[in-house]
C-alpha cells in the first residue's frame, strides 16, 4: 500500500500532464479548423438554414444547389482563367529570372543586392498601385490582364529570390568548382550542374509564389475591370454588387481558397521548410 | 594548378552578379519607377480627368493638417500594436507545443498554417458572416457561454480587436513557424547540465530556451510590424474603414484617396509619409535586434 501509493500519484501527475498537454494542442489548433469547417457548413446549407437562429451546425440534409448558383450566374470560369493565367504566367517570369538571381546573389555573398529585392517586401502594395495605375492608364493598358501580371511579379519575384538563396547557399560548392575546372563557363556550371540540383528548391519557391500571388486581393481590385478580375476581386465583387446571399457567397469563397488549403494539407513540409527559410509571405 | 587558379579567378564573388540583373531590372522598373513618380504626382495637384498643377509642398502641408490622416495614423499603430503582441506571444508558444513530439503532430501542424495559406479576401468573408450581430454564430456562441452579445465591427469600440482577432488567426502561424526553426536549430547541452543542476521547468524555459529563440522572436516581431502597418484586405473587407472612420488606417485611408476619389495627387503625398513611416519602424526594430545581440 505504501508502495504503490507514491506510484499511483506519479501515474495520476503523468496523465494529468499528458491531458493537459493534449487540451493545449486543442485549443491551438481548434479555431484554425472551425473556420474553414464552418465556411463549408454555410456553403452546403440552404439558405433558410443559413439564417435560422439559433445557427444550424451540420447542413442536413447537404445541397450543392450554392455551387450551382455561383456557376450559373458569376462569370467564375472566365475569373478562374484569369487568376490562372496571371499567377500562372507571374511565376514563370519569376522562375526565369529569380533562380538565377538566387544563384548569383548566393555565390557573390551580395547580401546588399538581396536587400534591394527585399524593400519590395516592406513596400505597401497601394504605394506601386497609384503610380501604376497612372502609367498603365497612360499607355491604354488598362481593360487587359498585362497590368495585373505585372504587378503580381512584386510578388513572385521576391519569393523565388529568397528561397532559391537560401537553397543554393547550402548546397556544397564543390561539383561546380570540378565544373570550372574543367573549363565550363559560369553559366554552363549554373545550368547543367547547380540548376538541376536545384529542382526541390523550385518546385517550393513555384507553389509559395502560386499561392501568394493567386491570394492577392489588390491588385486584381483596382487594375481589373469587369472582364479582368482575379477570382478573389471576383468574390469580394459578388459581396457589394448582388443581394448578399449567405449560401452562395460562402460556396464561392470556399471555391477560391480550396485548391490552395489541399495543396497545403499534402505538401505542408515543403511549404513549411521553404517558409521557415526566409520569413517569406506574399505583400 | 593554373588551370585551377584561374578557375577559382572566374568564381570569384562578384563575377556572378549578372545573374541577378534581369531580376534587379525587372524589379527596379516595378519598384523605383513607381517610386520616382509618385514623388513627381505628391508634389502636384492632379486629380482624374482634370488637369495637374504644380503645388510645391502643399499636399504635405495639408496632410499635417487633415484630422482624419491623424486619426488614421493613430488607429493604425493601435491596430499593429495589438497585431505584432498577440501573434508573437500566442505563436511562440505554439512553437513550443509544437517542438515536442506527440501523435499526429504532422496534421496538427498542417492544420495549424491552414490560416495563413488561405485567401485572405475569403476568410474574411466568412468571418463577416460569422460577426453578424443577429445571425452571426459568434454571437450565438457567446450566448451559450452566458456572455452577453458583441457588436464585433459594427461598434466603434469593439471594431478594431475584432480585425485584431482576424489577424491574430490569419498570422500566428507565421511566428509559429519562424520560433520553430529557432527552436529546432537549439544546442541540448545546456538542457542536460540544467537537469543535473535540478533546474525546474520553468526556469529551463527563462533562462535557456527564451535567450535562444530570443533572435527568432524579434525577428517575428519585424516582420509581424511590417505587415500589420501594410494590412489592407482583412480591413478592406470586413469593415471598410467604417463604422465610421474608427477602422480607418493609413493604408484604407490612402486607398479611398487614390481610387474612390481619385486625388492622386494627394494620395501620393500619403504614399510617401506612410513609406517613410513603414522604413522607421523597421530601422527601429532592427536597431533594437542588433542592439538586443550584443547584449
Amino acid at each position: 500500500m505504501s508502495a504503490s501509493s507514491p506510484g499511483m500519484l506519479w501515474h495520476a501527475k503523468r496523465a494529468l500532464s499528458k491531458f493537459a498537454f493534449g487540451f493545449a494542442v486543442f485549443v491551438i489548433v481548434s479555431p484554425a479548423i472551425l473556420v474553414l469547417l464552418w465556411m463549408l457548413s454555410l456553403s452546403l446549407k440552404t439558405e433558410v438554414d443559413n439564417m435560422a437562429y439559433p445557427p444550424v451546425f451540420v447542413p442536413n440534409p447537404p445541397t450543392l444547389a450554392n455551387f450551382a448558383a455561383v456557376f450559373e450566374n458569376s462569370n467564375l470560369m472566365r475569373y478562374l482563367g484569369n487568376s490562372l493565367f496571371v499567377s500562372g504566367l507571374a511565376t514563370l517570369v519569376a522562375i526565369l529570372v529569380g533562380v538565377p538571381a538566387g544563384y548569383g546573389i548566393a555565390k557573390a555573398s551580395a547580401h546588399r543586392t538581396a536587400i534591394g529585392i527585399l524593400i519590395a517586401r516592406i513596400t505597401p502594395a497601394l504605394s506601386y498601385l497609384i503610380p501604376l495605375y497612372m502609367l498603365f492608364q497612360m499607355l491604354g493598358l488598362t481593360g487587359s490582364l498585362w497590368p495585373i501580371f505585372i504587378t503580381h511579379l512584386v510578388i513572385t519575384i521576391p519569393i523565388f529570390v529568397y528561397i532559391m538563396i537560401g537553397f543554393f547557399e547550402s548546397l556544397p560548392p564543390d561539383l561546380e568548382e570540378a565544373a570550372l575546372i574543367d573549363g565550363c563557363t559560369l553559366w554552363q556550371a549554373f545550368r547543367h550542374v547547380a540548376l538541376p540540383l536545384a529542382r526541390p528548391g523550385i518546385v517550393v519557391a513555384m507553389i509559395l509564389s502560386i499561392i501568394f500571388s493567386w491570394n492577392n486581393f489588390v491588385f486584381g481590385a483596382v487594375l481589373g475591370g469587369r472582364q479582368t478580375r482575379t477570382l478573389p476581386a471576383a468574390v469580394y465583387n459578388m459581396l457589394t454588387f448582388e443581394q448578399v446571399a449567405w449560401g452562395p457567397l460562402a460556396a464561392a469563397a470556399l471555391l477560391v481558397t480550396a485548391p490552395v488549403l489541399i495543396l497545403t494539407l499534402f505538401i505542408q513540409k515543403e511549404i513549411v521548410g521553404g517558409l521557415t527559410a526566409g520569413g517569406v509571405k506574399g505583400g | 594548378m593554373t588551370a585551377k587558379a584561374t578557375a577559382v579567378d572566374r568564381g570569384y564573388g562578384r563575377n556572378y552578379l549578372p545573374f541577378a540583373y534581369p531580376a534587379l531590372l525587372i524589379t527596379g522598373a516595378v519598384i523605383v519607377f513607381p517610386w520616382l513618380f509618385t514623388l513627381f504626382m505628391s508634389v502636384h495637384e492632379w486629380k482624374i480627368g482634370s488637369p495637374r498643377a504644380f503645388v510645391g509642398l502643399n499636399n504635405f502641408i495639408r496632410l499635417a493638417g487633415d484630422e482624419r490622416f491623424i486619426d488614421s495614423i493613430g488607429t493604425t499603430l493601435y491596430f499593429t500594436l495589438l497585431s505584432v503582441v498577440l501573434p508573437v506571444v500566442l505563436g511562440t508558444a505554439a512553437a513550443l507545443i509544437f517542438n515536442e513530439r506527440f501523435p499526429l503532430r504532422g496534421l496538427c501542424r498542417a492544420i495549424f498554417i491552414l490560416p495563413m495559406m488561405a485567401t485572405p479576401v475569403a476568410v474574411a468573408l466568412v468571418w463577416k458572416m460569422m460577426f453578424h450581430p443577429q445571425l452571426g454564430v459568434l454571437n450565438y456562441l457567446l450566448s451559450l457561454a452566458g456572455l452577453p452579445p458583441s457588436l464585433w465591427h459594427t461598434s466603434l469600440d469593439t471594431v478594431i480587436p475584432t480585425l485584431v482577432m482576424v489577424e491574430v488567426w490569419h498570422w500566428t502561424p507565421l511566428v509559429m513557424l519562424i520560433v520553430l526553426g529557432g527552436l529546432a536549430a537549439a544546442p541540448t547541452e545546456p538542457y542536460e547540465s540544467a537537469r543535473l543542476d535540478g533546474a525546474n521547468p520553468w526556469q529551463m524555459f527563462r533562462f535557456i530556451t527564451l535567450p535562444l529563440i530570443m533572435p527568432f522572436v524579434v525577428l517575428a516581431v519585424v516582420i509581424r510590424t511590417i505587415d500589420a502597418l501594410k494590412a489592407f484586405d482583412t480591413i478592406f473587407v470586413i469593415s471598410e474603414g467604417g463604422p465610421g472612420t474608427a477602422s480607418e488606417t493609413i493604408n484604407i485611408y490612402l486607398y479611398l484617396q487614390a481610387f474612390a476619389f481619385y486625388n492622386i495627387g494627394y494620395a501620393s503625398a500619403i504614399v510617401v509619409v506612410f513609406f517613410v513611416l513603414i522604413v522607421l519602424m523597421a530601422m527601429v526594430l532592427l536597431w533594437l535586434r542588433q542592439k538586443a545581440k550584443w547584449s
